[in-house]
């Protein structure tokens, strides 16, 4: 990558190059203080960058090569589910009668997208083992806020207020940051000796206060990929106290067409679309976090939703936005959601189909459990041990805490030297139990090649610190910048360019 | 793979999921195809969307049908922008964090306020997180809403306040404008932010500095959800009192896409920095000396601080802002501000030219930059069928979100209507305007004699 200075586009900015060119307005060329009143016009146009097409082609380009990605290379991030971004998705999603439809046309003028929709719901539903599907949240974390005010909804419906949510401590941090904006108290869950929720934690704190618990979120198989074996037991004792279960879906890779959530009991599942369903994560959004909910949740779901009109006196079936949901929370945005996104994800269940979502899954689950077993070897084995030694689903949790005891190296040092190695460090300091926390996610997309690849660099650099710690403690090397001053960033913060 | 692992097969992995839990059937989807069926079944779907290619598009209501240039596509499927994750690791991100940068840059200055974020959802949920953000900063939990604020807005408003726990009091509006008398006697000492829109849904431009009063009175931060497209000609939020300025910036380098994924921009003054939501970059540098780009105040966000976090975002539609980041390059300081006075112009134009037509007229004189609402004497949905069938989406039917609005249309131009389209649209509302009156005239005079009903339609 480039170890060029960093330029911004407004320090390539000359005063009148520019781009675009602006049609002829083609009508009267009235002066804009005759239509629109001095006291609400700007004095100056907005200082925005003038610089020639070329440059600003050459700009995003080279700014892109300071970038590392899913493309470039391994990407192991655990939680996270970087798997191949397919590229015909992009193509049907560019569709002009997708990327140009616009979101207020009449629904009969919008059959096909209303149609997809209705499609997509019906196949996360049956992924999920639940009846109805809500696509509109935009994210994991509004799915999480979408359902925690589902279930005060549903509790309002039966003139009860509950104010406690409980999360085990192994929790995304977005779980606690829902509970707080939909207006709960979380109750933190301890974690047992196998990983799993400490059942009689569990059966303590809902004791405790029975009536006041509205819901348990929970991730299964959870952040340090294990799937908790007691789950059938775990939502038996949340709904005798009459709470509601909430499945935290961004672990849904290591179970499709294995296990479903509402299978096992769960009221309330929020999908990542771009985790389990290929939607590129685009530098940090946009995603997709469609919710899918039991019968008892189902008259509560965000409005509008797309339902499926059977036809009549010979017209076929048709697609509808229905308002008419009286019970329903309202929306959670504008329009319909995030629509390229689900004709994405779409596109990628079909491309796989039934089988080929299971084989993800089973594949993922390999990969994954090969890796741990890599890494059970050599340095690393002594070095970096496994948090809980049992075989993992779709990702693991390794502990540094050894090699920072040991050779004074924290897994930050570890993470940063695999930078110049080309390869992108797993999750780090996440989930907070384990200390000097490693979570790796490999997914379905990685080759027995690559992941020996991987295992091969932690052993060297591993073997590396042995005779020079030095070395990882100053990396990277080789990376457009070094380590970065993060504490400055946040103490006096720069967040803007100051222009003349 | 198998035997390094200690396991006979994949199966086997699967025992920690207890046996009747395991599904024990093929998912009940159809099975895997090609990628060249796939292509097909999806284009088969799309051919049955009247999207603005087979339609002029007049519809607006908060997404506008603009020219996306083609570099903008060009650089945003780049799959060193379009792959990675969140920049979690800043040393192989800077790309990413640097555009994060610029168009935090961008945003300040088209509105006017000096902190930016990387971006949110969209424009909905960027009001109810500025609600959020309002009760944190000022410990209040009232909301005095305009109705001129998008519907969608103010629902999902609604929807999050039922669960942080705050009340929600609409304002009308008094010739297609915030009612700002009404207005000032709903904002009290209980208020945590005034909202207002503008340009508004109905497109009139609002004096945000004359209505903002009220909330600097009452100590209420001021949130203006502002249409991003307009700032190259409107005075910004911020030289208005803002405290606040958001909104949804599809407009600037998105597609329509049915409604998203777009991005939502939330600006604030300096004295809210550390109750912003979302992502922020923030200039740094390295143990060289060297410039780089990292995540600035990210002890605000739900990573570190969990149930103590400003907001539960963790995405910044990071994809979306570089679109717009590029298509505000692309239009420079010059461009952007001859785009607005083009929108304007344009505007202007179709504005007076429906205004003329038999059975319409206009529903407000305010100002407006680039969509305006017009009453139609005849019931707009069956007048939409009618102007659909010669290829036109004439516009939002102000019925669907204001019942005070029954016979209302609010029609958005953008850069691709011409001159020639609009007159295309007056003319395909007048005639059916006629039809619709011709036909309800006939209906009315089924029971008088033929000769009768044929003198009156001549």
């Amino acid at each position: 990558m480039q170890r060029e200075r960093a330029t911004t586009i407004y320090e390539k900015s000359k005063s009148g190059r520019r781009a675009a060119v602006i049609a002829a307005a083609g009508v009267p060329e009235t002066p804009i203080s005759e239509l629109i009143p001095a006291n609400l016009l700007r004095d100056e146009p907005p200082n925005l960058p003038e610089v020639a097409e070329p440059e600003i082609v050459r700009h995003y380009n080279r700014l892109s090569r300071r970038n590392f990605d899913l493309d470039s290379g391994f990407y192991p991030l655990g939680s996270c589910t970087m798997k191949h971004n397919p590229r015909l998705n992009e193509r049907v999603a560019a569709l002009p009668g997708h990327a140009r439809l616009h979101p207020a046309q009449d629904p009969r003028r919008a059959q096909g997208a209303l149609e997809l929709m209705y499609l997509l719901q019906a196949s996360l539903a049956e992924i999920c083992g639940l009846p109805s599907v809500s696509l509109q949240p935009s994210a994991g974390s509004h799915g999480e806020l979408a359902g925690l005010l589902l279930t005060r909804a549903f509790h309002a419906d039966r003139g009860e207020v509950r104010t406690k949510v409980l999360a085990p401590d192994t929790s995304h941090g977005t779980n606690p940051a829902s509970v707080t904006m939909a207006g709960y108290e979380v109750v933190k869950v301890a974690t047992n000796e196998r990983g799993g929720v400490e059942m009689d934690d569990l059966r303590a704190k809902i004791a405790a206060d029975p009536d006041q618990i509205a819901c348990l979120m929970l991730t299964n198989p959870n952040t340090l990929g294990l799937f908790d074996e007691n789950i059938e037991e775990i939502a038996a004792l949340i709904h005798a106290a009459g709470g509601t279960l909430y499945y935290d879906g961004a672990n849904l890779n290591a179970i499709m067409g294995q296990t479903r959530p509402g299978d096992m009991g769960f009221d309330i599942v929020h999908l990542n679309l771009h985790k389990s369903f290929s939607q590129p994560h685009g530098g940090g959004g946009p995603g997709a976090g469609p919710i899918a909910v039991s019968e008892r949740i189902e008259p509560f779901l965000p409005r509008p939703q797309v339902v499926r009109r059977e036809g009549s006196g010979g017209h076929g079936a048709s697609f509808d936005l229905d308002f008419e949901r009286p019970k329903s929370i309202g929306r959670l945005r504008g329009f319909q959601g995030n629509f390229g996104v689900f004709v994405r994800s779409y596109a990628y269940i079909l491309s796989l189909g039934a089988d080929g979502l299971a084989e993800a899954s089973e594949t993922a689950v390999l990969n994954a459990n090969y890796l741990k077993a890599r890494l059970a070897e050599g340095c690393a084995g002594e070095r970096l041990p496994v948090a809980f030694d049992r075989h993992c689903m779709h990702e693991f949790v390794l502990s540094g805490r050894p090699l920072k005891n040991e050779l004074g190296l924290a897994t930050l040092d570890l993470a940063k030297r695999l930078l110049d190695f080309g390869f992108h460090p797993p999750t780090v300091y996440f989930p907070l139990l384990v200390d000097e926390a490693l979570m790796v996610e490999p997914t379905e997309t990685e080759t027995k090649e690559s992941l020996d690849a991987f295992a091969d660099a932690i052993e060297e650099i591993l073997a590396e610190a042995e005779t020079d710690p030095e070395i990882a403690r100053n990396a990277p090397y080789s990376t457009p910048v070094r380590r970065l001053d993060e504490v400055r960033a946040t103490r006096k913060p720069v967040v803007r360019q100051t222009l003349a | 793979m198998l035997a390094a692992i200690g396991v006979d097969s994949v199966e086997e992995l699967f025992d920690q999921i207890p046996g009747p839990l395991r599904l024990g059937r093929p998912l009940d989807l159809p099975a895997g195809m090609s990628e060249a069926e796939v292509y097909e079944r999806l284009t088969a779907l799309a051919e049955r969307n009247a999207d603005a290619e087979k339609q002029v598009c007049f519809l607006g209501a908060g997404m506008y049908d603009h020219y996306v240039p083609a570099i903008v596509d060009a650089i945003t499927s780049r799959s060193e922008f379009l792959t990675p994750y969140t920049p979690y690791q800043p040393e192989i991100s800077q790309g990413g964090l640097q555009v994060m940068f610029e168009f935090q840059t961008a945003m300040s200055e088209l509105t006017g306020l000096p902190v930016s974020n990387a971006g949110l959802y969209e424009g909905p949920s960027s009001v109810a997180s500025a609600g959020y953000l309002a009760m944190g900063a000022t410990k209040r939990a009232k909301f005095v809403v305009s109705r001129g604020v998008h519907p969608h807005s103010r629902e999902t408003l609604r929807t999050y306040s039922v669960g942080y726990g705050a009340e929600v009091v609409e304002v009308g509006l008094a010739g297609g404008v915030t009612d700002a008398a009404a207005l000032a006697a709903a904002v009290d000492e209980e208020t945590a932010a005034v909202i207002l829109q503008s340009p508004n849904f109905l497109g009139a431009v609002e004096d945000v500095e004359a209505l903002g009063a009220a909330a600097q009175e009452h100590g209420a931060l001021l949130v203006v959800a502002c249409d991003p497209m307009t700032l190259g000609i409107l005075k910004p939020p911020g030289e208005c009192g803002a405290d606040i300025a958001l909104g949804e910036g599809q407009p600037l380098g998105n597609r329509l896409d049915f409604g998203g994924p777009s991005f939502g921009f939330f600006c604030a003054t300096e004295a809210q920095i550390r109750r912003m939501p979302g992502r922020i970059a923030g200039e740094t540098e390295d143990v060289d000396g060297r410039r780089g780009f990292v995540l600035a105040l990210q002890t605000r966000e739900q990573h570190i601080r969990r149930e103590k976090a400003t907001n539960n975002i963790c995405t910044a539609q990071a994809l979306n802002a570089l679109g717009a980041m590029v298509h505000l390059a692309w239009l420079g300081r010059e461009g952007f501000r001859e785009l607005g006075e083009l929108l304007v112009r344009r505007t202007a134009y179709a504005r007076e030219r429906l205004a003329a037509v038999e059975g319409v007229e206009l529903l407000h004189d305010a100002p407006v930059v680039r969509e305006f609402a017009v009453r139609l004497d005849a019931p707009v949905e069956r007048v939409l069928d009618r102007v659909a069938e010669r290829g036109i989406a004439a516009g939002y039917p102000l019925g669907r979100e204001y019942e005070e609005f029954e016979d209302g249309l609010l029609v958005a131009i953008t850069e691709r209507r011409t001159r020639e389209q609009i007159d295309a649209l007056a003319e395909a509302l007048e005639a059916a305007i006629a039809g619709e009156r011709g036909e309800k005239l006939s209906h009315s005079d089924s029971r008088a004699p033929r000769g009768a009903t044929e003198g009156a339609v001549a």
